[in-house]
């Protein structure tokens, strides 16, 4: 009976194993398709047209690959859509950990879960009919699709991370901090900004992070309201096209193996550096603030 | 008695003999025909084709119930993608094949073939309030390509000019490009938008906008068309079908539907249906202009 329970027990180890293993070398393929895609274009193309501020992918004079405008305009979306984001979602975290009521809770969680099961291509469509007109109307613009409504969007789609996790940090402080400041005659106002908020300083911090490289890799929702004009933003209310924008516009017609193409493989590495940088200083900041209590 | 009976066994298996052959030969006849039924054209490529196509499709399959025809958009450049990888019976293009796509396809061993199908006007567009009504094709280059950027510097008001144009997977983009921007390139300021029905809409809404889309869709959406003057002294002709026909109207082109090698089969016969004069009055309903006009 003993040797039979082994004998069927033998595989769950191995088994279990490849379950773990899989998503690692399913990341680690990822990465060496894409390098290995995306180095030629190093060398195909020459420095200058890389460091140019023009992206002309197509053109009947001279094609350039000025990479500035899309770098800029990613960071520049995102950056906006976390100046809203964060403070809204910090907000919100505080209020569901420390304030509401639980009947409150119970409506509020929910909610920024459904929020965050929206597939982006719904959130696109919602922004391209009533963002884009409202941003146009609000601020008397010529044209709606600008940076700003893109980062309306991207904020939208980063309060579901920022919350959750932040709302995390914020319910791991310890009781007696939060006894021994009301103890001292805190209101409970006080408490939360003095001593909670402090105390849950690094958690907030990673997940304002995590939030953001959410938002960086977002294609759909910012393809359709961004307005895609290739050049390096000046104010909020320019059109711009991020990296993410421009693979998957492009991408789609670009001749297999020519210096477009590998040029877009650089540009998701580009993307993916990004991405895993901002997840890995995030998870750092997360862990030393786990060591600390 | 015996012997008859016997006789009459023979004969019995002879004719079960019979009957089974005629079954086999019968099953055999059928065999193509229960092949035909399951006969599947997939078509791909040109958005602004798209509509014209499924209204072919959807008609053609009315006469012949045995046939399905798969009609879908995603750009010229989609639709050359798509048949160089095997992935559709039928191209769509509103441009001829770049040079690019030629090699790849000889290397593929892929034979394209052109048929047209169509005549489309080009359309340049602007809000229905934009006091400006027509223009001469060098001031629509300048306007494309940079050079104005206020409607004053056409006799407009005093305003920024916010010029639209498709994505690079677009033929129209590359037709607009080579024939009326006479191969400079586009303004780095332009917002590229990813279909014509986005820049029909983007029209409606900003006052000082302009872009230029099939005429099948100018004719059928919110918005104004230029009329277009050759040079600065000629009269100046508003698009419509009966002016692209007999070419008074400069900015037209072909459709093309592309098969690899001679057509044959489900998809030869959809193409003889489409050049039909049944097919053709699909295409004036569909505000395209016909063949033979």
């Amino acid at each position: 009976m003993k040797t039979n329970k082994q004998g069927a027990d033998w595989w769950v180890r191995p088994g279990l194993l490849v379950c773990a293993s899989a998503s690692v070398l399913l990341v680690t393929a990822i990465l060496i398709s894409l390098v290995r895609e995306g180095l030629p274009a190093l060398w195909e193309v020459p420095l200058s047209s890389f460091t140019s501020t023009i992206w002309r992918p197509i053109s009947f004079v001279q094609e350039q690959f000025g990479i500035a405008p899309l770098f800029v305009s990613s960071l520049f979306v995102t950056l906006l859509a976390a100046l809203i984001a964060v403070p809204l979602g910090l907000g919100a975290a505080v209020y569901i950990s420390h304030i509401a009521c639980p009947l409150e809770r119970e409506i509020l969680k929910p909610a920024v879960e459904i929020l965050a099961g929206i597939p982006s291509v719904v959130l696109g469509f919602f922004g391209l009919m009533i963002m884009v007109p409202l941003v146009k109307s609000v601020f008397g613009l010529d044209s709606g699709l600008c940076a700003l409504t893109g980062s309306l969007l991207l904020a939208f789609m980063a309060l579901p991370t920022i919350i959750t996790i932040s709302e995390d940090a914020l319910r791991s402080v310890p009781k007696n901090y939060i006894d021994a400041s009301l103890a001292l005659g805190a209101s409970p106002a006080q408490t939360v900004f003095r001593t909670t908020v402090p105390a849950a300083r690094s958690g907030l911090v990673a997940a304002s992070l995590m939030g953001m490289g959410r938002v960086i890799g977002e294609t759909m929702a910012v393809i359709m309201v961004t307005g895609n004009a290739i050049e390096i933003p000046g104010s909020v209310f320019d059109p711009v096209r991020t990296m993410t924008a421009t693979i998957a516009a492009e991408m789609g017609e670009v001749a297999f193996g020519g210096v477009h193409y590998h040029v877009l493989f650089l540009i998701s590495v580009i993307l993916l550096i990004i991405t895993i940088g901002t997840n890995w200083i995030a998870q750092y900041v997360l862990r030393k603030s786990r060591i600390a209590e | 008695m015996h012997a008859k009976r016997r006789v009459f066994d023979r004969f019995r298996t002879i004719a079960t003999v019979g009957a089974l052959a005629l079954l086999l030969t019968v099953a055999q006849l059928a065999t193509p025909a229960i092949g035909q039924q399951s006969q599947h054209v997939v078509v791909k490529g040109s958005d602004t084709i798209v509509n014209l196509a499924s209204a072919w499709a959807e008609e053609y399959m009315k006469q012949r119930p045995d046939v399905s025809i798969s009609v879908t958009g995603g750009g010229s450049g989609t639709g050359i993608a798509a048949m160089l990888n095997g992935t559709c019976d039928i191209a769509n293009c509103s441009r001829r094949w770049k040079q690019k796509e030629k090699d790849r396809a000889a290397q593929l061993g892929i034979t394209p073939v052109e048929h047209i199908v169509a005549y489309d006007g080009i359309s340049v567009v602007v809000n229905k309030k934009n006091p400006v009504g027509a223009l001469t094709l060098e001031q629509i280059r300048r306007i494309f390509n940079g050079s104005y950027t206020n409607w004053r510097q056409v006799g407009g008001p005093n305003k920024r000019i916010g010029v639209l144009t498709r994505d690079t997977s677009s033929g129209t983009y590359l037709y607009f490009q080579e024939h009326v921007l006479m191969k400079d390139d586009y303004t780095t300021s332009a917002r590229m938008l990813p279909s014509n029905a986005a820049i029909a809409n983007s029209v409606t809404q900003d006052r000082f906008s302009i872009g230029y889309i099939g005429l099948g869709y100018a004719l059928t959406s919110d918005v104004k068309m230029i009329k277009v003057k050759k040079s600065e002294k000629a009269s100046a002709v508003t698009p419509s079908v009966a002016t692209v026909a007999n070419g008074d109207y400069p900015i037209s082109r072909p459709l093309l539907m592309y098969t690899n090698g001679q057509p044959t089969g489900a998809a030869g016969k959809f193409l003889l249906f489409v050049k039909s004069p049944d097919g053709q009055k699909i295409v004036e309903k569909m505000r395209f202009v016909p063949l033979g006009k």
